[in-house]
Formats: C-alpha cells, structure tokens, sequence
C-alpha cells in the first residue's frame, strides 16, 4: 500500500536492514582488502554469531551479555580459523582461498545444525525494547529503532578504529599496501589475526543483534552472504566508507520496493548492481585497481 | 599437445565407453542404486561444462545453477505442455536458451576477473532464482516446480525404444555424456583450448600476443551454460519432476565441491566427485544412519582436500602415476661462430594493410604521459627506420617503460599519435597492435608457468596464425596450417629446442628470459621491442643473449631498451636517450657517447665542468 505511514514505515526498515548489512559487509571488506581473501564463510559467521548469542541469552537471560559473549565468542572463532586453516592461504591462488572459505562455511552451518536441529530458534530483545513506539503520525516496533541504533552504534565504533587508533591506521596501510607495511617492521602476522577476528566479529555482531528480528536457522547466512556480496560490489571492494554506503542503498532498495511488490525487491537490488558495474566497474567508492 | 600416435590419443574415450558400458554390472555390487548412478551422470555431465570453465580457463562461477535451472524448466515447460513431442529436441531446445542466458550473464560477469567474477556470478544465480519462483511462478510453478517430465522414447522405424527408469534411463543418459565428453576433449585439444589453459595462468599476457582473451573467456562460459542447460534438461527427465531447487545456490556448491573433491582440470574430475558425494549420501544416511550430518563429514573432506590435495582425487591418482621431471639436458651454447647456420626463425610478415607508406615504420608524435600529477613522459617524438636496430637509453626513472607501454598501446598516451607503417593506432588495444605486426618482449618474464616450453610458444604462434578471435572449437590444435613449422623455428631460433617438453617452472633464469623473447617472436613482428632482455643475467648469458639478438635483427626491425651500455653501443646503429620523460638526444653511438648532455645526465655535473 502506498502510503506516507507506511513509506516511513519502510523507510526506517531500510535504515536498519541497511545498517545491519553495512557492518556485515565491513567486516568482508576490511577482510579482503587487509588480508586478499574473500571470505565466503562470512553468511556461516553471521549465523553462528546468532547461535554463540542464543546459547549465551538461554543461560543468562540477558540480551547485553548475549551480545558481549557471542561477540567475543566470533573473534575467537576467527582468529582460530585465521590461525589453523586461512593463514596457509596467503600464498595460493584465490580460487583456493574462496573454495576453503566456502568449505570452512559449510563446516560451520552443519555443525550448527548437528547441534540444534534445523528448526529455527528465537532470541527475545530485552524488556524495554518490546512494543511499539509511536513516532508522531506512525508506530514504530521500539526493538527495530534499537536495531538501527545499536547497528549504527557499531558502525561508529568500527569507524573509530580504523580511523582513529594506530591500529586501524595499520590496518588501513595494510589494504593499500600489506606488504610494505611488512617492510615497515610492523608484525602483519598479527594483524591479518586481528582483522580476521573483528571482521568475523562483524558478522557475529550484526547475527545476534537481527536474532530478535529474524528468526535463526543453521541456512540463515546464505542469503545474507549474497546481499553482502551486492553491497560490496556496489560500494566498492576494500572500501569501509563503499560498504557503509553500499549497505544503506541495499537496505533501502530492499525495504521500499517490497513496499510496491515484494517478489521483485531482490531483483531490483540485482538490477543496481548489475547497473553500477556496467556504469562504475570498481564500485561507487572503490578503487580502479582492487581486484 | 605432442601429436601421438591415432588409437593412444583416444584411449580416454574408450576406457571412458568401456567404464560407462560395464558400470551397471558392477556399480551395484558397490551399494549404488540405479537411480544414485543416472544422478552421478547427470552431475559429471553438468561438471564437465563447469571444469572446462573453472579447471582449465580459471574461472570460478557460483553460478552455475542459472544455467541448470534454466534449461531444465525450458525443457520441462516445452514438454509438460505438450508444445514439444521429442525429449531431444525440447533437451536442446532448453539447452540453447541456458547458452542464451549465458551470453547475458557472461556479459556483465566477465567485466570483473578474480573474486568480483565469483561474488557476481553468485548475485546473478540468486535472481534467476527470485524470478522463476516469483515473477514466473505461473509458467515454472513457483515452489511446486513442474511435475510430469516424460522420458524420451525413440522410433527408428524398424526399432521402436521406450526409456522407462532405472537402468533403462541409464543407458541414455550414460550415452548423452558420453557425447558431452567427447565434446569437451576435442575442445580442450583444440586450438581454443590452448588458449584458455593460457588465459588460466596469464590472461594479460595472452591479450598482449594478440588474442582477445575477452571473446575466448565469453565462448567457454557460453559453452559451460550449454552444459550446465542440457544437464538440467537431464534432471528434469530422470526424475520425472522438475525441482526449484535446481536454481539455488546449494546447486552451485554442490557442483564446485564435486569438482574439486573429484579433481579440476581432468573433466573426469566432476563425474568421480559426483560419485563420492551421493554415495556418501546414501552410506551416511541409510546404513550408518547419521542423518544431515553426511554434509558435515563432506565439508570436512572438501576443506581438507582443498587444503592438501588440490588437485582432488583424479589429479592425486595422476601424480601418482607421473613420471619424474628429466634432468636439464647440458646446453649447448647458442651458434657464435656460424651464423650463417642458425635458424633465422619465423618470417616477419606484414600484415598492415598496404597503403603505399614508405616512410618510417614507426612514428610517434609529440608524446605525452600523465599520471595525475607525474609526468612521466613530455612530448617524445621518436621514429624508426624499417630494418634498423635502435637502442633507448636513459637513467632510473627516464620514463623508458612507460614510453614502451605507450608504443605498444597498453597504456593509452594523455596526447600524442603513434603510427605503424603510416597507420595511427593511437589509442587500439594492445592486441590489436600485436595482430598488426609491433609486439614487446617484457621486462619481468610475463610466461605461462604451467605450461612447457613448447605450449608457450604456441599460445604466442596461434595468435598470428588465427587471429584475435575464432571460434574453431573442435578442430585440432595441430591442424592449424604451418603452426608446428613455426613453434619449432621460433623454439630453434631461441636455442631452447632440447627443452621444447619442459614445464617452465623448471628453466633456468637465462632460459626463462630467451622464452620471453621467443613468445614476441613467434608471433612474426616486423618491429620487436625488447624492454632489458639483458636485466639480471650472467655474463655468459649475456654473451648468448647478444648473440640472440644479432641472429633475430635479421629481417626485423628491433628497439631495445637496456641499462647495459657496452652492449647497446656494439650493437644499435643509433641510439636515443631518454631523460627526466623527455627525449635528451638521439644519434649513432659514437655521437652519444661524446654528447655532453649525455654525459651529464649519466654523471652529474662533474663531467659536464
């Protein structure tokens, strides 16, 4: 229905779909442009974010500690998997690097649904964060305007990293040029670790915080992976700014024409995509010579 | 892509006929089903498309499902409504609109190489999937699929055959990618085959020599769609039902992990992987009674394999069964003395449309290079005498490569014209200029490291021979008129005859450096550039090397860029210096080595005070 409540209505959805995706495509980006792999295991850690999240809710019964464990739980995993498997990757084709990081995906999702089945589970947002919340001319679910400011929240946070701190000044060197920053005398051993962890962490983050959204199932991951991969495609590959932007163009393009027919919203989304390489190769904020 | 004796050339066709025929008498000894065995075929035979494209051309698709889906509810939808009577035909039918789909997907996919190439073609999968379970839900039946696929039954008048299930489908589905596979071999032996095992390893350099590596890449994505279409087709007959599920990207995995688990790059590879993974599926689940958790234990192997044996299963059998790489042969030094007798290699043939030019071969006019800010080259005007040997000199940073890469348009000049016998090619493709006849030998070795020695220098001849495109998909690579007369000339002129059979991975730097100039010559150039053919040689490579290039200035015009000033005064006729990105002076060796700029430029201030 075309309607201005309902416009808002889904205007704010796409806010917080699209803030949602711009951290989970932060972390595949600054993945691939600090370490050079794609990692097609980021819809699997999205998932198992959510997971390291309800187990965390179901003995607590505290959303924040559901958060802060499974948010610590996924950089351990990451940096476990960066440690074991990734790191011997460096140096190989990128074929192999995607065929492991899509291995290591399917390993991730089985185990989960070896653990708790293939039905789905659900984590209940905190007390406060129930009900509606009228916003003038229109009533707004109160958890999703907690979506958007926890999501935005963590967007800052990521920003804060990058840009302010040495180590995301480290991290920013080493997309542009990793190996010089290993001329450098900085360790990028540790580096890569600690980006494959907060990247990992990203996708984790972003998993919990939609649990109450969206309902988990071990396969949850695999449509987000796709959209991530839209979003980066259409911001740019390596681009933190490129996914933020590439993020909140995909939640709108998904929230607003499912507004108008929702069968064809993912298609619409592929239409930009597609739309954006044939005018901008290299993605709106990329640059020319990424990938 | 030795030329072997007829019967040993087809022996993979027959042990292929004769496993395909003894198969139903042995398989279910083993615990297969008949039914477990027509889906094995009818994965190997949609594998086969996919490892033409990801094994031997280097592609890696996630999106292989468009395709499947594709052809398969165009088969079904033809067949269900009674629009189309034959099973073959609407197989076919379905199989032309996946090539159709492909052409579009492969379009806007193949603008991006690497991970963009693998991320898009997943995003395009995901549509196809949105729109027949949607959009065409009335023609596809959206989550239902169509129901009813009949099976084919053939009337050949005196015999009359009705496939029914089982072992019954088998026979034809076994004899449908027994005709996939004889398809695939003959491409992979054909001249375009080589190209794309060349694109794997190095695709700008196989542009560089003259190939359009876009038009080659866009064939074999086509051709693995065509296949991915029919195998659809396939499913939807075996089964009686087409499954929506053909359009996810489940789809596409499983068809990755089966290729690779089998082994990428043998065609046998998706057939074999097919196998482990739906005989696992059925031991896991049904005897073993481990439910989903099959797909657990694959993903294991799949990650391991991925891990330790790349090469999956066949190829792992394969090295096994490799012999060990001969020793290198001692060299024997390139002809010093007797010039007369050295091979003088493939003609230099002018392919430039004649236009009555007899001035310069190669004019360029006031060039310009700016890189944003940098200047790297400011108004070099510079030409060259058809049968001269020139030399460029200059200090670090004079601008010489980037001067290079303009000449042989693969960097576009910020203004300036370049002509080649009289044409302007400002501004064409670096593979169009090499089709003309100016084509560059590298400063870093640009070859391809999987191949021998010998496929090298037939990527480099084929250009010359076939031009930038042809589709001639099933001919055999040696019967492209006069192309072994000139890889062995080439490979003679280049002394490297004895290692003609040698992966390159295993030359000698010095060896490695004359194959780089031997892949510019074998493509016939009538104006050689050499960017340092002499960089990080030995002396007595450099000897040889010197002598190399006197026996090829023969018949060819040459310019050669060199840091190593003893050789270019002994051996160009003039000599032009570039300095700082502009043109500091140009005359025979004696006048440039009593120039005074010159002198200054090379030794500061002193020798100029």
């Amino acid at each position: 229905m075309l309607s201005w409540p309902n416009f808002f209505s889904q205007f704010f959805n796409g806010l917080a779909l699209g803030a949602l995706l711009a951290l989970i495509s932060s972390g595949l980006t600054i993945i691939y442009g600090t370490l050079g792999v794609l990692n097609l295991a980021h819809g699997a850690m999205f998932m198992l974010g959510g997971y390291a999240g309800f187990v965390a809710w179901q003995h607590t019964g505290s959303f924040a500690l559901a958060v802060l464990a499974g948010s610590l739980f996924m950089v351990v995993v990451g940096v476990l998997i960066e440690r074991v498997v990734i790191r011997n990757f460096y140096r190989r084709p990128h074929e192999d690097q995607i065929l492991v990081t899509f291995g290591i995906g399917i390993v991730l999702v089985e185990l989960v649904r070896l653990g708790f089945g293939s039905d789905t589970v659900s984590i209940q947002p905190p007390a406060w964060a129930m009900g509606v919340t009228p916003l003038g001319f229109l009533i707004y679910p109160t958890y999703r305007i907690v979506v958007l400011g926890i999501a935005a929240a963590a967007l800052l946070v990521l920003y804060f990293v990058l840009y302010r701190t040495r180590i995301g000044m480290i991290v920013r060197a080493g997309i542009e040029d990793s190996g010089m920053v290993d001329i450098l005398g900085i360790n990028v051993n540790h580096v890569f670790m600690l980006v494959f962890g907060i990247g990992a962490m990203a996708a984790g983050f972003a998993g919990i915080v939609n649990a109450p959204v969206v309902a988990l199932t071990p396969d949850a991951g695999d449509t987000i992976l796709v959209e991530t991969f839209v979003v980066v495609v259409i911001g740019g590959v390596g681009s933190f700014p490129g996914a933020v932007l590439g993020g909140l163009i995909a939640g709108e393009i998904l929230s607003l024409t499912s507004m108008v027919d929702p069968s064809y919203s993912e298609v619409m989304l592929f239409a930009v995509m597609t739309l954006v390489l044939v005018l901008r190769p290299q993605g709106l904020l990329g640059q020319q010579d990424r990938a | 892509m030795r030329r072997s004796a007829g019967w040993r050339r087809w022996w993979p066709e027959a042990a292929a006929a004769a496993g395909l025929l003894i198969a139903p008498f042995v398989l279910p000894f083993l615990g297969f089903s008949p039914d477990t065995v027509n889906r094995i075929v009818v994965w190997g035979l949609f594998g086969l498309g996919f490892d033409l494209l990801f094994g031997y051309t280097g592609l890696l698709s996630f999106g292989q499902s468009a395709f499947f889906g594709t052809g398969g509810f165009i088969a079904a939808y033809l067949l269900t409504k009674n629009l189309i009577a034959s099973v073959l035909l609407a197989l076919c039918i379905g199989t032309i609109g996946a090539a159709i789909a492909g052409v579009l997907v492969g379009l806007i996919a193949l603008r991006r190489t690497g991970i963009y190439f693998a991320m898009i073609t997943v995003a395009i999968a995901e549509v196809f999937f949105f729109v027949e379970n949607s959009p065409l839900s009335d023609y596809t039946g959206g989550e239902n699929g169509i129901p009813g696929v009949p099976a084919p039954a053939f009337d050949l008048g005196f015999l009359k055959f009705q496939v029914g299930t089982g072992w019954s489908m088998y026979w034809f589905l076994a004899a449908c990618f027994f005709v996939g596979l004889v398809i695939a071999r003959r491409i992979v032996a054909s001249p375009v085959g080589a190209i794309l095992v060349a694109i794997r390893d190095n695709p700008q350099r196989v542009q560089a020599l003259g190939h359009s590596t876009g038009a080659y890449k866009l064939v074999i994505f086509v051709i693995a769609a065509a296949y991915a279409g029919f195998a659809g087709g396939l499913l939807g007959v075996l089964q009686g039902y087409m499954p929506p599920d053909a359009f996810t990207f489940d789809t596409s995995g499983q068809l990755v992990i089966q290729t690779v688990i089998g082994g990428t790059g043998t065609l046998f590879g998706p057939l074999a992987g097919a196998a482990v993974w739906l005989y696992l599926r059925d031991f896991l689940q049904g005897p073993m009674g481990l439910g989903n958790a099959w797909r657990l234990g694959l993903g294991l192997i799949f990650v391991l394999l991925v891990c330790f044996l790349r090469r999956g299963i066949i190829g792992g059998i394969r090295q096994l069964f490799a012999r060990p790489p001969a020793p290198a042969p001692e060299e024997t030094p390139i002809a010093l003395a007797a010039p007369t007798l050295v091979s003088v290699g493939p003609a230099a043939r002018r392919r430039v449309p004649e236009n009555g030019h007899s001035g310069p071969i190669l004019q360029a006019q006031g060039l310009t290079k700016r890189y944003g800010g940098l200047l790297a080259n400011r108004d070099i005007t510079f030409s060259v005498e058809e049968g001269e040997l020139r030399g460029v000199i200059g200090p670090n940073g004079a601008g010489k490569s980037t001067f290079f890469k303009m000449l042989t348009c693969e960097v576009p000049p910020t203004s300036g014209t370049i002509r080649f016998h009289g044409h302007d090619i400002t501004g064409r493709g670096v593979a169009q200029v090499c089709q003309l006849g100016l084509t560059k030998s590298y400063q870093v070795n640009q070859l391809f490291v999987r191949l021998t020695v010998r496929q090298n220098v037939t990527i480099a001849a084929l250009a010359e021979r076939r031009g930038m495109f042809k589709p001639d998909l099933l001919r055999g690579l040696h019967r492209v008129p006069g192309l072994d007369v000139q890889v062995e000339q080439t490979l003679a002129l280049v002394n490297l005859s004895a290692r003609a059979d040698t992966p390159v991975a295993e030359l000698a730097y010095g060896e490695k450096r004359r194959l780089e100039i031997g892949l510019a010559l074998a493509s016939s150039p009538t104006l050689l550039l050499l960017d340092e053919p002499l960089a990080g040689m030995s002396p007595r490579e450099r000897a040889e090397t010197v002598q190399l290039l006197r026996n090829i200035r023969r018949g060819r015009t040459l310019v050669i860029v060199e840091h190593d000033m003893d050789a270019m005064f002994d051996l160009a006729e003039r000599i032009t210096v570039l300095h700082e990105g502009t043109l500091l002076a140009e005359g025979t060796p004696a006048e440039i080595q009593r120039n005074s700029f010159v002198q200054e430029a090379y030794l500061g201030g002193v020798a100029a005070a």
